[in-house]
Parts: structure tokens; sequence; C-alpha cells
């Protein structure tokens, strides 16, 4: 059993995610877009993303992306074991996306989903909205919106656990996360 | 063999099945031959004296069938090769099949071979004639020229006559001069292809089968053949348990037949295929464990009266490849005695038993008087240690051709010293 | 003697892809999960995926067979691998170069995967147990033994259409003494738990103890053997084998085994049709049977690729894991 404790509570992230819906909304109108396409990553970035979707009653169905086939560490851990097909309901060509996943750290996760989104065509934007942004960037890439910052040492891990309540879960690296 | 030297064996478990000897006693040799059992006669000075304290000494095994490869072959094995190994595993006559190149079908070839043998002095060489010029089944050889030329017996190899009336026909011939013909029973036709026992293994493994009925149409065809012509015959190689049984029920009517099982066969089964070792890839097939179990109950019984090794050494290129291209056999000589005990151990025969299938009961079969001790046979001795643990290794192997399957597996039994003709021709 | 299995590495991930025999149901279910996952990328515009980018895949076809090669060569090619394809005639082995030799000669070009496909059983064996330890072999079909990419994504096709395989009545119809794709789809039935497996077809091309090497049982009756039926497989038949002593001819054949909508009234009302192709209309089944409602001929097709890529995808994820436990890398 690994030993993690609770970041944040349901109802913290229950009140992140209603912050995020209005910076989504005025960004959305800042820039005049009416129908944007939401995307989530699974798999805790689809349950962020199904609450911003009620939220901002999006007319589009939302999109699910697995990045498992775009990792850049295939060659060192081989195949994720669990893969779900990526699904996205509607042709991205010159669509304005609303990218959504949890945790922003490496930045790896959206350089896959990056690829794996201009495979499927090509977009006129891309937002990106993270639950929580931290340290431990690898790449060039930030957050749009984000519903926490914060900064952990470089052993901790934080994980998004859901979908019914979402709780951020703080392990030390080493002790199995939650999976 | 009149550079023999003088020796004696002393403090050996000397057993003997010809005369039922079977008690310590000591042996003393002369001339290439056995002068005395038990006390030394007066004046006998030996030039060397053997311990064999807690060893058996027993008359040199006499192998039915082991194949030399040479002429011919020599990228597999040669006289030379095997006849080490022949010596390193108590083995002191054997017989070489006619599949050489040339075929052994004429005596210049046979000459040949007992001329290489004699030259390199470390076992006897017994050539096995073709019945039909070139094994290709049509013309029968020249049969009484080979007999002069030193074959004890005539035989096809693996390439069994598929004409019955050829068969018959070469069956009447060899009777004219009481040859003895070795047969492998298996029917041409049915197992035309196969590369393994027809049976579930096969099944799962989608490998061509050699079914039962490939040995049992190939017994009935030769036993009804030697019965209507009289002729003696020997099959060479049983596999099956309703082959040994039809061959139990035509000796009991009187045919003139009888059989061996190579040794590997009373241990592994098609099951050993299942990785497709092609060191398993054999002809016979190996069967079921009830065929295995039938043919050590027909080696109790006395049914089957010899084991050989059916030693078949290849070249590492030749076992390289899917199972169903490489070239089927092993290499058993080394295998011959720890194999033997392990009989022995489980109860098949007692260590007389398992020496007279060895000894006796294959030199029976050539009608040759080899295989016994008394005072006068020649000194063809085997000595060994019943109890000694070895493990086959590429290092250690002495036949040319590493193909077994036992390599790497802890073993029992281990050859101390072979005499051939009253000379030490191997001694660890 | 258990020797261990020879395509699974030592925490038992798979390295080699040779048979469905000794595979437990948990990796079979993992390969249909990856393939699933895999499907959806011909949905892309860009038909392809980054994960084996710079994996060099080498097609060594000793028997040709187009469709098979195509298959395995674009399920490489959307992994983004480099795909050599060699179709290896007789008259190059009759030079005197070896199997192995072939083999040796390519590892030097850096191959890190061999699809291989040989007339003779057991050569996938054989290649894994020479092939170098960073070398993966898969095997596209070996004489009568096996043909396991070929049994998954039949057990895809059966899985989207029929998801409980505890449930299910499978019914394999034709020549399955020289198939390897029968022996393949029984081995995978029956370890995905499909309790009824049946296969249907004349003595003469039923293996020896079939029922019992195989857990399924024979019949001799093509209504009586489809009926209840939730899936009816059907096998190629080669022409050679008619006019022979196991066939007399294929009018016969195909007015007992031959299969078509009335015969197949008997099987259960949803029951889908399957045949690994090309078909022999008229032979194995009537046109009206191939095209109708209950083939899913054409999905096993595309269903195959997805297959082949999961298959690929992990022997060559797991290639340089070695020992190492699989851990979760950082990748948030």
């Amino acid at each position: 059993m690994s030993k993690s404790d609770i970041w944040k509570d349901a109802a913290a992230i229950e009140a992140a995610i209603d912050t995020m819906t209005e910076r989504l909304r005025e960004r959305l109108e800042r820039r005049g877009i009416e129908r944007p396409l939401m995307i989530g990553i699974h798999t805790g970035g689809v349950w962020v993303a199904e609450r911003l979707h009620a939220r901002l009653g999006l007319a589009e169905p939302l999109g699910h992306l697995d990045i498992s086939f775009y990792r850049d560490d295939f060659s060192r851990v081989g195949m994720h074991p669990q893969v779900r097909p990526s699904y996205l309901p509607v042709g991205v060509d010159d669509r304005h996306l609303i990218l959504v996943d949890d945790v922003l750290q490496s930045g790896r996760t959206i350089r896959a989903a990056h690829n794996v989104l201009f495979d499927y065509g090509r977009p006129a934007s891309v937002t990106l909205a993270v639950l929580l942004e931290r340290d431990g960037r690898e790449l060039p890439i930030a957050a749009d919106v984000a519903g926490f910052e914060a900064g952990f040492g470089a052993d901790e891990q934080i994980k998004l656990s859901g979908p019914e309540p979402l709780l951020m879960l703080r392990a030390r690296r080493g002790v199995n996360p939650i999976r | 063999m009149l550079n023999a030297p003088r020796l004696s064996i002393r403090h050996g478990r000397l057993i003997d099945p010809a005369s039922g000897h079977d008690a310590v006693a000591d042996i003393h040799l002369a001339e290439g031959r056995v002068l005395a059992i038990g006390a030394a006669p007066s004046g006998f000075q030996p030039d060397r004296t053997l311990d064999a304290r807690g060893q058996v000494v027993c008359p040199g095994f006499v192998d039915l069938c082991a194949r030399v490869r040479e002429p011919g072959l020599e990228q597999k094995a040669t006289i030379a090769s095997e006849g080490r190994a022949a010596a390193a595993s108590g083995v002191t006559t054997l017989c070489c099949p006619p599949d050489t190149r040339p075929v052994i079908d004429n005596p210049a070839v046979a000459r040949l071979i007992h001329q290489i043998s004699k030259r390199h002095g470390l076992t006897r060489v017994l050539p096995i004639g073709a019945m039909t010029v070139g094994l290709e089944g049509q013309s029968i050889t020249e049969m009484a020229a080979l007999k002069l030329a030193g074959c004890p017996a005539l035989g096809q190899a693996d390439r069994p006559i598929r004409d019955t009336q050829v068969q018959r026909r070469a069956l009447e011939y060899a009777a004219t001069f009481g040859l003895t013909l070795f047969l492998l029973p298996l029917d041409p036709e049915l197992s035309a292809g196969g590369c393994a026992h027809e049976g579930v293994v096969s099944t799962r493994l989608g490998l061509p089968g050699i079914p039962e009925a490939a040995e049992t149409v190939a017994v009935a065809r030769d036993l009804a053949l030697a019965e209507q012509t009289g002729a003696r015959i020997h099959f060479r190689g049983l596999s099956t348990a309703r082959g040994v049984e039809m061959l139990a029920e035509a000796r009991a009517r009187g045919v003139r037949a009888s059989g061996d099982v190579a040794l590997h066969q009373l241990f592994l089964s098609e099951h050993d295929l299942e990785r497709f070792d092609a060191n398993c890839h054999l002809v016979p097939p190996l069967r079921t464990p009830a065929d295995r179990d039938a043919l050590r109950a027909a080696l109790a019984e006395g049914v089957l009266t010899a084991v050989c090794s059916d030693h078949q050494p290849h070249d590492p290129d030749a076992k390289l490849g899917p199972f169903p291209e490489t070239a089927p056999g092993l290499s058993g000589l080394e295998t011959v005695l720890p194999l033997a005990l392990r009989l022995v151990e489980e109860g098949v025969f007692d260590l007389m038993g398992m020496i007279e299938r060895l000894t006796v009961g294959p030199a029976a079969i050539l009608e040759r008087d080899l295989g016994r001790l008394a005072p006068g046979a020649a000194a063809d001795l085997c000595v060994f240690d019943p109890e000694a643990l070895w493990t086959p290794s590429p290092a250690t192997w002495i036949s040319q051709g590493h193909n077994t399957p036992f390599m790497g597996h802890e073993l029992r039994g281990r050859v101390s010293w072979t005499l051939l003709g009253g000379r030490i021709v191997f001694e660890r | 003697m258990t020797t261990p299995n020879p395509q699974l590495d030592a925490q038992g991930r798979l390295k080699h892809f040779l048979t469905i025999d000794g595979l437990s149901r948990e990796l079979l279910i993992e390969i249909l999960d990856q393939a699933e996952g895999f499907l959806g990328v011909a949905q892309q515009a860009v038909k392809k995926v980054p994960l084996c980018r710079g994996k060099v895949v080498a097609n060594l076809f000793f028997e040709t067979s187009t469709r098979t090669r195509t298959t395995f060569e674009l399920a490489a090619k959307r992994l983004s691998a480099d795909v050599l394809n060699l179709n290896i005639s007789t008259s190059s082995t009759a030079k005197g170069e070896t199997l192995l030799d072939t083999l040796r000669n390519l590892e030097a070009m850096h191959v890190d995967m061999f699809v291989v496909r040989h007339a003779e059983s057991g050569t996938a064996h054989f290649m894994a147990a020479h092939a170098a330890p960073h070398v993966s072999i898969v095997n596209a079909g070996d004489g009568r033994h096996a043909h396991p990419t070929q049994a998954m994504l039949d057990m895809l096709t059966i899985r989207r259409h029929k998801p409980d395989f505890d449930q299910l009545s499978v019914a394999i119809v034709g020549d399955i003494l020289h198939s390897r794709v029968a022996r393949s789809q029984m081995l995978a039935l029956r370890t995905l738990g499909v309790p009824d497996v049946r296969i249907i077809a004349p003595r003469t091309l039923l293996p020896t103890r079939v029922e019992e090497a195989f857990g399924v049982r024979a019949y001799h009756d093509l209504s009586e053997g489809v009926r209840d039926a939730d899936v009816v497989i059907m096998l190629r038949i080669q022409r050679e084998r008619m006019n022979s002593a196991l066939l007399p001819s294929e009018h016969e054949y195909f007015q007992l085994f031959g299969l078509t909508e009335e015969r197949l009234s008997t099987a259960r009302p949803d029951a889908i049709v399957m045949h690994p192709g090309p078909i022999n209309r008229g032979v194995e089944m009537d046109s009206q049977v191939a095209d109708g409602r209950r083939s899913v001929i054409l999905e096993q097709v595309t269903n195959g690729i997805a297959v082949r890529m999961a298959v690929m995808s992990m022997c060559l994820g797991n290639q340089h894991l070695g020992s190492q436990s699989q851990e979760e890398a950082t990748h948030a």
C-alpha cells in the first residue's frame, strides 16, 4: 500500500474547476471563439474535462485522447499496459481546441498530445487547461489556464484520483503511486 | 594380437552372462585372450595389473547399430573418431549400417571398412552389407561375396525395400547363405514426409506424423515373408507396443525373427519434441510413454534380446534448421552404459540381465562368438564404475557428433578401462 | 521437465510471438486490448503513430503470401518502423544459404524484428532460439504449426461481436489437418475460455487425436456441427488436396462441407461467419454467405492490422527492458 496523503480535497478541486471555467470563458470571449472543441487526456484529464465541458455548456461532444502511442519513453518502458482508443468525435481541422490534463509537470504528455492532435488534422489554435501546474518542466510548455499552481520536492508525486470524488494525492517517489 | 600385454584385472565384480558368473574375481589375460578367471596360473607374471576394486568387469559391449560415417561422410564422423567414442563407452564390437558413400553393396567397401578399423584398432567394426544395390530396393547384391568379406548380416539401413516381391527375393537369397537380415520396420509410404510419432504431440505441433501403422504394417509384411521364405530376420529398432507384441507372437510360433531397441527409445517419448528439439528428431520416432513402457517390458521378458545405441553422429549444420528439415538421429555411443544402468536402477532387469542385452544377446543375433569371458575367448572387456556421476559436455564429448538430448544432464555410470583383444584401448 | 516458454522473457513479458501455446489468458486479453487501441489509428488523418520510430522490421517470407505480408508491412509502417520485405525464394536456399545465414546477415544490418513465414513447422521456434538477444521473432505462419496473429485477429473480431468468450460455441470447418490457422484458433479459443469449440471435417482432414490435443469436439456433419453455434469459421482449402487420397472432388466437398445459407440455418440467428481469406467461392462457401449479413470477413482484415501493431509494439517495447522491472516513468 502506498503512503500518500490528500493534498487537495474534493471541495477545493471543485472550486478550482469553477475558477478554471471562469477563466476559460473569459479567454474564449476575448478571442472571439464560439464553438471550441474540448479534448481531455486520459485518464485524469478526461475527468477534469468532463466537468469543464458541462460547466461551459459546450455544444460539441467531448473528445478523449490517449497518448500511449506517442510517448517518448517507449524504448525504455515498453507498451503502456492500459491503452484506451482516442476518441475525437469531430474533425479538428481549423477548429479551436481546449486541451485538458490533470497535472502539468515535465511537459512530455502535452508534447505527445500535440503530436496526436496534428496526426488528426491541423487545428486553428490549442489552449491548454490543467488542474495543477507544478514545477519540473523539461520542455518549453506552459498552461494557459491552471486551477492550482504549486512547487513540490523533486521526489514528490501528485496524482489525481477519481472519477468520483476527485482528490489530489501526494506521494513520495519510490512508493508506488496510485494507479 | 600378439603384441597384447599380459594383464591381470583384480578385485572387480566379474559378470559374464554367458556362464552366469557374478562374483568378485580376478581375470588374467594373455596373447589377446582370456587366460584364466580366479587364481592366476602358476608362473603367470602380468606386465600390468589393473585394480578394479568397486568396479564391474564384463565382456565388451556389442552394438548392433552404430554409424561411423566412413567412407564418404567424414564431415560427420570417421572410423577413428567414433572408434575412440566406442572405446570410451565400453563398446568393443559395433555393426555399421550400409548407408555409407559408397554404399556397402560390394566386398571392396566392406574390406575397406575392415582395414581402416583394424589400422586404428579401437573397436571391431562389422559392416552390415546392403541387401540391394545402392540400397535402391531393386536388384539384390552379391550376398555370398559380402558374407565372405566379413558382413555378419545384411540390411537396408533406413531405406526399406518398397517392392514386396524384391523383399521376398532378397530374403530368400540371403537364406541360401544363412545370412541374417537387419530390417528397419517402417513402411516407406506410411512414413513418407513424417518426422514425429503421429499422436497428440505431432497434432499439436503440426508436425507431419509417422503413424504406429507404419511400423506394424512393415512388421506384419516381414514376418509373413520370413515365415514364407524361412529367412532369419532381425527387426532393427522397434518403437511400438503393437510391433513388439506381433514379434512376440511370431517368435512363439517359431518364426526366426528377433528384435532390438535403441536405448534412448526406453527413456524419451513424443513429449520431448514439445520445444522442437532437433536432437529428438529420430527414426523411428519417439513414441508414446505407453509404447516406451511396452518396449521395456519386452526387453525384460526376452522378446527383445538386445539393446543398441543406434548411434548417428551428425555435423552441427545437419541439426540447425526447422525441425522437419533436420537430419534424424542422435549420437548415442557414450550414453549406452549410463542409460542401460538406469534401466537396472528402474527395475527393468538386474545388472546381469542388462549386460546380457549388451553382450551375448546381440552376439547371438550376429551368430558370432563374442561377448563372453570364458578362458580362450577374445579378451574384449569393459571395466566400469557403476556409481560414477558425470555430465556430458561439449568439451568432454568424444564422438564427433554432439547431437544428443542428454548433453548437460547428469548421468551415472562410467567406463574406466576398455580392452580389445587384450590391449587397453581406453583408460580414464 | 518444463523448459521456460521461449517467447517470454524472465518477467513473463512477450519477447517473441511464436505460438498461442503456453500463453496465459491475461496475455491474450492484453493483446486484444492493445489492438483495440490501435484500431483508432486508422481513423486519423495521418494513419500512423510514432511508437516504433527508428525500429527496423524485416518481413522474411519463405512462402509467398501477398496478403499476410501486406498487413504486416502496413502494421509496421503505422507504427513508424522501417520495413524490409524479403521474399526468399527456394532458389536462394538452394544456393546453400541456410536460414541461419540469412538471419545473421540481417542481424548485422541491425534489424530489430523478423516476421517469418516458412513452409516447415517449428521454423519460428528455431529462429527465436538462434536470434541475437535484442531481436524479436514474430511467426507469420510456420508449416502446419501456428499462425498466432491470424488467430488473435479472429479473436478480436469475435470479441467485438460476442464479448463474452465464456458463453460461446465456435465451429471451425475445413482442412484442420494442414491448417496452422486452425491450430492457433483452437488454442486461442480454449485459452480465452470458450467452452464449446467444434471442428467439422471428413476424417482425412482431421489430425490424429485432435480432440484430446486441443480440447475440442469433432463433427463430420456440417448442419449438426454448426447447430446453435455463435461463430462459424471457415478454413481455406488448398486446391491441390482435391482429387487426391484426401478428398475426391470439389463437388463432393462443397456438397458436404460447403457453407450455404440453408446449412447455416441451424446456427444461432445472430451467428457470425469468418474466413481467413482468400475464399474459394463455391468450394468452402457460396457467395451468398461470403457477402451476406453474417459475414465479418472484411472486418477481419481491418482487425488484422491492429492486432499485428499490438503484437509488434509489445515485443519491440519489451526488447530493451532487460531484467529490470517495469517502472512507470515520469510522464506528467
